[in-house]
């Protein structure tokens, strides 16, 4: 113990002889970092969760053809002219790309693109003798689309396989096999809105989880999409791309968005919905989760609070002999820090230990495991913000402590 | 008295109490006190030695006037160096221990040694060791402060205020606490201190018998200095 370890000695010898008081300001931050972390691991699991049931639906950019809806009135050039009002309606004709592949070619180059299919969506009707059901038929390559949103993870039956370049062929949700009461390599009758019935085998059955798109739900080639859709080779509805960063989506949209004039959307806006939701959650698990904490700092404060009552006279004394104002926050700080570093070091390990026990939990299908996830980041915020709440916390007293006048002490 | 070296003065040194009304308690002090002198501060309950002793002290900074150590101008100066002046420069004794509970005899000797920080550990512990020794508490050492009886712990504060060397003791009521038999322990320290080891003791006390036997004795009456050299205690 040289020079400097002087104050560290003292606030070490504190803390050593008054074990209990020492043991209870360490359990408070175990307990607060173990729940901050827990909670933030759980918020964190259900974001993923989230975000991957939205992937499993929509790209993260998404490309197509907005409705354009004619002006409600025009503006006169001149006095003499009439202004027309005429009710607004959309007067789109046509819902195709003009120059799919141009794009596509044109989007692949960049270098934060992923993957990138062209699709024409249909819509249908599924028919089985009299019952019939409406949904929406995905014209793809399927292959694309298998590596773009990993249809095969959640088959329940056939293989994507055996649709790739089958024109009389179609993947359907579980929820249409169910109702239709169809199942793998039974015939399925799906006419389009412009009239085109045509019979197609199912090759397979894909359950996603969410019931509105197990029951409408399909995906056939692209080339039988257009066939539904009366339209040529060169019909195409929507441009899927992913990303190398979901995040980032709404800055890459807006690089695409130079390439063409059609509509480019990030997943955040298509699924707003869903974030504001994941935000109200992760707001609220943060408040909550940081308020724990720091009623677990307000321990570390009382405590010391107290010492520094106790110990009023043995400040003075040192501040007598020759220990400045500093000395004595550091004296006290160092023994915050220290119940703090031991308190978040056992509260890590209570967390993770949490953490392993939940994610262990099978919940059953679709969500399979329980979704908790923690990272490195979390790990390390919770411990910074609980070293930071202690710090604080032994600040305050510490201050206190400093500003102890030995005159008045002496003089009592 | 010609030539002895000062090591304390003051000059014009006064103080208000401004609680509950404002009061002079100190009026326009100056002496000087020199190396290796006993020096005794007497006075009325009331009269000012303690608030003296405390300005003196340079804890207490909210004084008029102007305070010397060492040939320094003190006043004025940061707390933060005044705390490393007393660390160096003063030892300080009080009618109570105000020792440590939580160290040692020999660890709470050795705490201004520490901070003072010019010797290692181990120098700053034989060091201790001597200074408890020549108190008679050597085999004490390792206890912790509480087992010790009252006077044993005076000792032990004694020894502290010694560690650094200091050029200056400041005592308040040093012996206010203690027997008879104690009190003529701590009277002999006194006297070796000051004229075996040159080092200045300035000590308030009211115990006539104690400041009758040390070198000079400055008494105190309404704030002011009544005789700078007392020889009667009748």
């Amino acid at each position: 113990m040289r020079k400097k370890s002087v104050n560290i000695d003292i606030a070490l010898t504190h803390i050593l002889t008054r074990r209990k008081q020492t043991l209870v300001a360490c359990l408070g931050v175990t307990l607060g970092v173990a729940v901050y972390l827990f909670m933030n691991s759980l918020s964190n699991g259900f974001s993923i969760y989230s975000r991957g049931e939205i992937f499993k639906n929509s790209a993260h950019i998404k490309i197509y053809k907005e409705d354009e809806i004619s002006k409600p009135f025009t503006e006169p050039s001149n006095e003499t002219e009439l202004v027309a009002i005429v009710n607004p309606q959309i007067t789109t004709l046509s819902k195709t790309l003009i120059n799919p592949q141009g794009i596509l070619d044109k989007i692949k180059s960049q270098f934060f693109l992923t993957h990138a299919i062209a699709q024409v969506n249909v819509d249908v009707f599924y028919n089985n003798g009299k019952s019939q059901l409406k949904g929406t038929a995905n014209g793809v390559n399927i292959l694309e689309a298998d590596a773009m949103f990993n249809i095969s993870s959640y088959m329940v039956a056939g293989s994507l396989k055996d649709l790739n370049g089958n024109l009389g062929g179609i993947v359907i949700g579980k929820g249409i096999a169910e109702k239709m009461n169809v199942r793998l390599d039974d015939n399925i009758v799906v006419s389009s809105s412009l009239g085109i019935t045509k019979t197609l085998k199912v090759k397979g059955i894909f359950s996603t989880g969410s019931a509105v798109a197990d029951q409408s739900k399909s995906y056939i080639n692209i080339s039988t999409a257009q066939q539904f859709a009366k339209e040529g080779p060169s019909y195409v509805t929507t441009i899927y791309a992913n990303t190398i960063n979901a995040d980032k989506s709404p800055e890459y949209a807006k690089t695409l968005q130079q390439f063409t004039e059609y509509k480019v959307e990030p997943w955040q806006i298509t699924n707003a919905d869903v974030l504001s939701g994941d935000l109200v959650r992760n707001t609220m698990m943060g408040a909550i989760s940081l308020s724990i904490l720091v009623i677990a700092a307000f321990g570390i404060y009382n405590i010391l609070n107290m010492t520094v009552m106790q110990k009023i006279n043995d400040i003075a004394i040192l501040k007598a002999t020759g220990f400045s104002g500093g000395d004595v926050i550091k004296i006290f700080v160092t023994e915050a820090l220290i119940m703090g570093l031991f308190g978040c070091v056992i509260g890590l390990a209570v967390g993770g230990v949490l953490i392993a026990i939940m994610s262990n939990i099978w919940m059953g299908p679709p969500v399979g495991y329980f979704p908790i996830y923690f990272t490195q980041s979390i790990f390390a915020s919770s411990f910074i913000l609980g070293m930071l709440a202690t710090f604080g916390a032994g600040y305050i007293p510490a201050r206190k402590a400093s500003k102890v006048d030995p005159v008045e002490i002496f003089r009592k | 008295m010609e030539k002895r070296n000062v090591v304390l003065s003051t000059k014009g040194i006064g103080k208000y109490f401004y609680e509950p009304v404002k009061f002079k308690v100190l009026d326009n002090i100056s002496f000087e006190a020199y190396k290796g002198e006993f020096l005794t501060l007497v006075g009325k309950s009331g009269s000012g030695k303690s608030t003296l002793l405390y300005c003196l002290s340079t804890m207490d900074t909210t004084y008029e006037g102007e305070l010397y150590i060492e040939n320094e101008k003190v006043t004025g100066k940061k707390t933060d160096d005044l705390a490393a002046l007393r660390n160096k420069s003063i030892g300080f004794i009080f009618q109570f221990h105000y020792l440590l509970p939580e160290f040692t005899c020999l660890k709470n000797v050795m705490l201004p040694a520490l901070k003072l920080g010019k010797f290692t550990y181990e120098e700053v512990e034989a060091q201790a060791y001597q200074k408890l020794e020549m108190l008679g508490l050597k085999d004490q050492a390792l206890k912790p402060t509480s087992k010790l009886s009252g006077g044993q712990q005076q000792r032990v504060s004694i020894a502290r205020s010694l560690i650094n060397n200091p050029q200056i003791i400041m005592c308040d009521e040093p012996t206010g606490n203690l027997d008879s038999k104690n009190t003529q322990i701590v009277f002999d320290i006194f006297k070796q201190i000051a004229h075996e080891y040159g080092q200045t003791i300035i000590a308030v006390t009211h115990d006539n018998d104690f400041a009758k036997a040390s070198d000079r004795t400055i008494e105190l009456a309404d704030g002011k200095i009544t005789n700078l050299d007392k020889k009667n205690f009748d």
